[in-house]
């Protein structure tokens, strides 16, 4: 992986509402990242297959905060 | 899992109207030019029928029984005794013509090759975008007019031309609408799509007209002047030819009158409905009203910067708002805007009559509607009944209103000192762009306020003006307040410091009055300190039996309580104040004990002192301060006097002398330096070309030429010239524009590079071919004061206009991008547990900028400065540097 690419992380089903719950959001709110995303298609090759409606934790560089986690709703195509 | 999407609009689809449609949308057939009797009541089956809508209040509309308010308009129709052509489909109906055979209909192309574009065009329907299509449209058009022999029935073809604006001719001989219409009757349905129809909802004989739509009389409205003539619309003067002209043509032909009359009356009635439709065809006189105005017909109304789209839809007008030039006014607070009381009397507040301030506005109304006096006393324009009438207040009745004023009423009262208004300068690129103000009317005709709001607002007084906007409700008064009055913008959002601060000479005279603690004569002192609001004046020295105030002193007068600061000024730069001790700024207790107060302590966006004000104190005592500073600067420099002129520029002979020894000597290098390269003595430097390096050596001499210039002016130019205090205290210019007004202007460059475009080998015919010495290549070791030579004022030019040329792509470009970022981000909100979230409620930040910090309320982008907060609680012992 490119050191520009942040890290992708997929979140268990058994977890999701806990995050959710966590965040004081439904996940049809959250940002989406298709599954054709080369990062999902990636993170299919450690995970297996992704379907849609799994949440992805993004961990990221943040200029204001340090490490800035976020998270995104798979989508379809 | 389904995610939810709202709903938009995917797909807008223009359509023909056909005359059935026409027809059945009518409301009434208009067969009457005339449109009121004597009587004035509009004349049945005329333009006005009533059936297309009322215009007058009172009325009710015949087809839907709705008021004026109500009814939305009814169209009428026409029925046209021959076809025409209607101008806006020229283009198309003279394309079809060309393409279609005049026999069978088809279009002019093989039947293979018309399959072949049914592909193509079922692709454009599956995947392909529009503009695809199009080009297949205009592909089978080129195709298809080339060809003569019909492919389908073999019949010859002949050319069509278009005789503009609406004639069609077929080898000379004229082709009527009539024959036209026939000839696209007979195209066939599934050829629709290749000449660009959708056949759902459009046939090409729909764009030449039979059945005429009459507009609804809302959208002509009838206008009564004051004497009580009725005046028609433009379309109506229009609508009344075409019905005038079509009557002659039916009576014509239904009596058989000769070919050639009739054939005139046609020509008539085509050119009425093309002007009705575009006043403005190419090659048609223009249709004119009998005052010689031409008339203002449909495209009209929608075309340019005063039509439709561009003035009444991208551009709206306001009330309660006023616009005039601005100017400066340091007796102002920061939060106040001088409003002209001739534009005060115009604006008007909405107060509904209160047990509160039922006496306030009883008063109020006793002024009537205000003249011009000494002191502006608000009045009242108008005032409203509780059943909603409306009474005009006059010198006349305003006693007597005033008595009769009961609870409820409205009261439309004028502006008066302390209403909340929106204050804006466009363009408005930022949201300190528009500031709420406390009105302070005043006499004259400009808008004023305190120059520290220069700022925010990026204006000067050169001319510019500004808008002003009166609030109407209590709701909008309030928040207006909290969120957008002056002092709550003083953190900018852009870098979470102070925007606003002292300018130019507040930095001057605060500089003056601070530096070396001058001794003040008691006299002066006093005018100073006359300037602001001070509970008491400082102990005064006495020396030789005068009594002086120290400069400090009065300085500390505006300091708010309990300000403890240590900082470096401007002069803290060595270069600067060399062996001074000015340049640390020592408060204690509120008293200014060391330094000279400069850009450094008060100026916009760096000043230290300022931004510990407003830190410690909040905003409203911040503003104090600022106000404070600017009317004691006012003070200060009213006393001492302060300009500037060219001779501040002189320096002695012998500095003069320096000056071009400096010029000569670097001119001389620079030529060794050639020398050397051509003897091959330079050697390379990495990453560069031997041509490089030899430019960087060159231009590294040249740029010490300047530095040293700058260094001979600063040591002859000392404290007591203008410029330097100006330079030193940082209120404007700095020392570089000094040195290129007394020393040398230095080298011209064009993209940071020496100049070197323009002839063969060399920049202008003033020099030989090849010299890349200095002055071949832009060096100016000229003065401003002195002035330049011909060839540096040539290259300062060319230097300059790269300057220009940079600015105006600059803000082109930049202004677009924040066009498009705004455009993205405008309906973006922060909700109240701090995310950002989209008008769907999808979240584009689960914390606002990741951190949940709001820049305008932060230290420099930081949620908290532990710095200042260690200081404050232990003292400057343990802090950390500021
Ligand atoms: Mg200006
Ligand atoms: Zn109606
Ligand atoms: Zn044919």
């Amino acid at each position: 992986m490119h050191e520009m690419v942040p890290e992708h992380w997929l979140i268990p089903v058994k977890e999701e509402e806990k995050i959710l719950k966590l965040l004081g959001v439904a996940k049809g709110q959250l940002p989406k990242i298709r599954k054709s995303d080369p990062v999902i298609k990636t993170l299919e090759k450690v995970e297996g297959e992704i379907v849609p409606g799994r949440i992805i934790q993004i961990v990221r560089k943040s200029r204001t905060r340090g490490i800035a986690k976020i998270y995104r709703t798979v989508i379809g195509e | 899992m389904k995610v939810e999407i709202s709903k938009g609009i995917e797909e807008l689809k223009f359509a023909l109207l056909s005359p059935e449609e026409i027809r059945r949308m009518s409301s009434v057939k208009v067969i009457t030019p005339d449109t009121y009797d004597d009587d004035g009541y509009p004349i049945e089956k005329g333009l006005m029928d009533p059936s297309m809508g009322v215009i007058e209040p009172g009325l009710k509309c015949k087809t839907c029984g709705g008021k004026v308010d109500q009814c939305p308009g009814h169209f009428g129709h026409i029925e046209l005794a021959m076809p025409v052509v209607h101008i806006g489909f020229i283009k198309e109906i003279y394309s079809i013509l060309s393409s279609t055979c005049s026999n069978c209909g088809r279009i002019k192309l093989p039947e293979e090759k018309l399959k072949e574009y049914f592909l193509r065009i079922q692709d454009t329907n599956n995947r392909l975008s529009d503009i695809e299509y199009d080009d297949i449209v205009s592909e089978v058009e080129s195709d298809a007019s080339e060809v003569v022999i019909c492919p389908h029935c073999h019949f010859e073809n002949q050319k069509v031309a278009l005789d503009k604006p609406t004639t069609f001719r077929e080898e000379g001989k004229k082709l009527t609408p009539k024959e036209i219409r026939e000839r696209f009757e007979k195209i066939q349905k599934d050829d629709l799509p290749l000449i660009g129809l959708d056949p759902k909802v459009a046939r090409p004989e729909w764009m030449i007209l039979t059945v005429f739509p009459v507009p609804p009389v809302n959208v002509r409205p009838t206008i009564t002047l004051e004497t009580g003539e009725r005046s028609e619309d433009d379309l109506t003067h229009k609508l009344v030819d075409v019905i005038r002209i079509n009557q002659r043509l039916r009576e014509n032909r239904d009596q058989g009158s000769p070919q050639l009359i009739i054939e005139d009356l046609w020509d008539l009635l085509q050119y009425h409905v093309t002007t009705y439709f575009d006043n403005q065809t190419p090659g048609t006189p223009p249709a004119r009203h009998r005052s010689g105005r031409s008339l203002k017909t449909l495209v009209q109304r929608l075309k340019g910067k005063e039509g439709r789209f561009r003035s009444n839809l991208s551009g709206k007008r306001v009330n309660f708002s006023a616009r005039t030039v601005i100017s400066p006014e340091p007796f102002l607070s920061i939060n106040q805007v001088g409003v002209p009381a001739k534009a005060a009397r115009e604006l008007t507040v909405t107060e509904t009559v209160t047990q509160h301030n039922f006496e306030k506005l009883k008063e109020l109304i006793k002024n009537g509607p205000g003249k011009e006096e000494e002191v502006y006393r608000p009045g009242v324009n108008y005032v409203y009944r509780a059943d909603g009438s409306r009474i005009k207040i006059s010198d006349k009745n305003a006693s007597e209103v005033a008595e009769k004023m009961e609870l409820g009423w409205q009261v439309e009262r004028q502006l008066e000192d302390g209403d909340i208004v929106l204050f804006n300068r466009q363009p408005s690129l930022h949201r300190m762009s528009m500031m709420a103000h406390e009105v302070k009317v005043l006499p004259y005709r400009t808008f004023r306020f305190n120059l520290a709001v220069c700022a925010p607002y990026n204006a000067d007084f050169d001319g510019d003006e500004m808008n002003l906007h009166v609030l109407q409700s209590q709701e909008a008064r309030a928040e207006a307040e909290i969120l957008m009055k002056v002092q709550e913008n003083f953190l900018s959002p852009r870098f979470g410091g102070p925007i606003m601060g002292a300018i130019h000479d507040h930095i001057t005279a605060l500089f003056l009055l601070t530096y070396r603690n001058p001794l003040i004569p008691l006299e002066a002192g006093l005018h100073i300190m006359s300037y602001v609001n001070v509970s008491h004046t400082p102990e005064p020295v006495e020396i030789d039996g005068k009594k002086y105030f120290r400069g400090r002193d009065i300085f500390s007068l505006i300091l708010p309580e309990g300000v403890n600061l240590e900082f470096r000024g401007k002069l803290g730069d060595k270069s600067l104040d060399p062996n001074g001790t000015e340049g640390t700024i020592r408060i204690e207790d509120s008293k200014l004990v060391n330094g000279a107060i400069d850009e450094n302590a008060i100026g916009q966006s760096k000043g230290a002192l300022l931004d510990y004000v407003l830190r410690k104190y909040g905003n409203a005592e911040g503003a104090k301060f600022l106000d404070n500073l600017t009317r004691l600067a006012a003070g200060a420099i009213s006393y001492t006097g302060f300009s500037t002129g060219i001779d501040d520029e002189d320096v002695p002979g012998e500095a003069k002398a320096q000056l071009r020894e400096v010029g000569n000597e670097s001119v001389q290098k620079v030529e060794k330096l050639i020398e050397n390269y051509k003897a091959g003595l330079i050697g390379m430097e990495p990453g560069k070309t031997l041509e490089d390096t030899l430019e960087s050596m060159v231009m590294k001499v040249l740029s010490q030429a300047r530095e040293k210039s700058s260094e001979i002016a600063s040591h002859y130019l000392g404290m007591d010239n203008s410029t330097v205090i100006m330079a030193r205290s940082g209120a404007r210019a700095n020392m570089m524009n000094l040195a290129q007004m007394a020393g040398i202007i230095g080298q011209q460059s064009i993209r940071g590079q020496r100049q070197h475009r323009g002839y063969t080998n060399r920049t202008l015919p003033h020099f030989e071919k090849g010299d890349i010495g200095a002055y071949a290549r832009g060096f100016v070791s000229s003065s401003y004061k002195e002035g330049l030579n011909p060839t540096e004022y040539f290259f300062h030019a060319t230097g300059g206009r790269e300057g220009l040329v940079d600015i105006a792509v600059r803000t082109s470009r930049s202004g677009y991008m924040q066009r498009r970022l705004i455009n993205a981000l405008e309906d973006l909100k922060v909700s109240e547990d701090g995310r950002v979230l989209d008008t769907e409620n999808s979240v584009i930040q689960l914390e606002y900028g990741e951190d949940g910090t709001d820049p305008s309320r932060s230290f420099e982008g930081e949620s908290v400065n532990v710095n200042y907060l260690i200081k404050e609680m232990f003292g400057n012992k343990y802090g950390g540097k500021k």
